[in-house]
């Protein structure tokens, strides 16, 4: 389960979880967060900013590295996930569940053309 | 991974436990074996063990050797008066930089024995060599690969040796910090690299495996490089290569209490040392905000400007600290600016080191 079926994903390795409220979630993948280490530190982006698809619009540092957070889709902030302030670690225990934030889309449309998990695994494997 | 990396004899261990290995300095080694800051944690409250047979022992054998390293090593080797004592220690050039830096082991007044960086091993010992002249020309210098080299680290590591290896108890338990004892053909010595108490075992490599187990079978819980790294951090030692090099003295570079300059004794670099006063310093770092600070990122302060040399996240303070170099004047306590990722964030200088022992030293 490093990949659920049930997600879309980024080659910069965010996962997308479509809501039935019209919002989608944004979290980190599995694999990104092997390849970072131990998280240690989220900067997330503000509710209400507004982001374009590829954006960077927050951090993820580790023990190892910093990497940037990229917005998926256009849209704009409606929700931050503030547990991980305090809690960074649970990026590490479980990543699908860690969700960094969420999104109302621009155009919902836009969602087809990320990746599906058999893509995105490819592109994971590829990195090892 | 490339297979031209080499390799220690318990690279098959670090395998079976599941390690991610990396290259560091051409050897394929242990980054972590799951997660750096439990790994962390485990040295500063129980024990934990590291593969550190990449680091190169090198023998010196042969009449005054004691005086041969008086003029090669900034620190002085008079300090060293019983058989087993053993002394930090720069190695510089005639500039002043430091060509690494590394521990020498008094044996015997026939018989010293340095331990080196991986990165710089093959230099240090065409440098050693190179630097025998006159009667020194018939010292033999021998590079002991040979040897493997497991560091036993944390509050519970002595006894857990013990535990493992009884035999080496008797001769061991008397050792003061930076003291050794040579047991059969081990060398167990009560240093380290993490700020906490323990052993460096060095001892032949067919052997290694079975010390590791033993370690294993008492719960010493082994630490990859990345542990190693924060620890260090925390108790404000030096990485060579990144707090210092052959383009700083050690004057720069927060090692002045390891050069002896207060006797005439004339040592590679003293001159240099003399000629040139230091205009810079290293100080330890405190983030006062959130944010990572990583090594080469730019300093601003009262003085002028300086660079992070070694930067992280302190899994003990919860916070980032990092050692960088500054300009002379800044003071303990003082405010800086790092530029971390575009935004100038304020830390505050501290006197290194950060965490002793399982303590916090600095005001976080």
């Amino acid at each position: 389960m490093t990949t659920p079926d049930n997600l879309k994903y980024t080659k910069s390795h965010e996962w997308v979880r479509q809501e039935g409220d019209g919002t989608v979630t944004i979290g980190v993948t599995f694999h990104a967060q092997e390849m970072l280490g131990d998280v240690v530190f989220i900067e997330n982006p503000v509710v209400g900013r507004k982001v374009k698809q590829g954006d960077e619009c927050g951090v993820i540092e580790s023990v190892k590295a910093a990497a940037d957070l990229y917005a998926p889709l256009s849209g704009e902030v409606v929700a931050a996930n503030g547990e991980l302030a305090d809690a960074p670690e649970k990026v590490n225990q479980d990543p699908y569940a860690a969700w960094m934030f969420r999104l109302k889309p621009d155009n919902v449309a836009e969602l087809a053309g990320l990746l599906d998990a058999v893509a995105y695994q490819k592109i994971a494997e590829a990195e090892k | 991974m490339s297979s031209e990396l080499r390799k220690t004899p318990l690279h098959p261990a670090h395998l079976e436990a599941g390690a991610k290995l990396v290259e560091f300095a051409g050897w394929e080694m242990p980054l972590h074996y799951g997660s750096q800051v439990g790994e962390h944690h485990q040295v500063r409250r129980d024990a934990g063990m590291f593969d550190v047979s990449h680091m190169l022992a090198v023998d010196i054998r042969g009449a005054d050797v004691r005086g041969f390293l008086r003029r090669l090593l900034a620190n002085d080797v008079a300090k060293l008066v019983q058989p087993g004592e053993a002394l930090y220690s720069c190695m510089l050039n005639h500039e002043g930089g430091v060509l690494d830096d590394l521990i020498v082991y008094f044996l015997a007044e026939d018989w010293f024995r340095v331990v080196v960086n991986a990165g710089t091993a093959d230099k240090d010992v065409v440098w050693i060599d190179a630097q025998r002249a006159g009667a020194a020309s018939r010292l033999e210098v021998s590079a002991r690969r040979d040897l493997a080299i497991v560091a036993v680290q944390g509050p519970q590591a002595r006894r857990k040796v013990w535990r493992a290896l009884p035999q080496t108890r008797g001769a061991s338990e008397p050792l003061a910090h930076f003291q050794a004892a040579a047991i059969g053909d081990m060398l167990v010595a009560r240093t380290g690299y993490t700020g906490e108490d323990g052993f460096e075992i060095m001892l032949p490599a067919g052997r290694a495996v079975h010390l590791w187990n033993a370690l294993k079978a008492q719960e010493v819980a082994p630490a990859g490089l990345g542990a190693r790294d924060t620890l260090r951090l925390e108790a404000g030692m030096h990485l060579y290569g990144q707090d210092m090099d052959e383009t700083v003295t050690p004057l720069e570079s927060g090692l002045s209490w390891t050069v002896d300059l207060k006797t005439e004794r004339d040592f590679i670099g003293r001159a240099a040392l003399l000629a040139k006063p230091a205009v810079r310093q290293l100080l330890g770092l405190v983030l006062l905000g959130r944010g990572v600070m990583r090594s080469h990122q730019k300093v601003r302060c009262g003085g002028g400007a300086g660079a992070i040399t070694s930067g992280g996240f302190s899994p003990t303070l919860h916070q980032s600290i990092a050692l960088a170099r500054v300009p002379q004047g800044i003071a303990a306590g003082d405010i800086v600016e790092v530029e971390v990722r575009g935004k100038w964030l304020r830390a505050r200088t501290v006197k290194p080191p950060f965490v002793r022992n399982g303590k916090i030293l600095v005001k976080a």
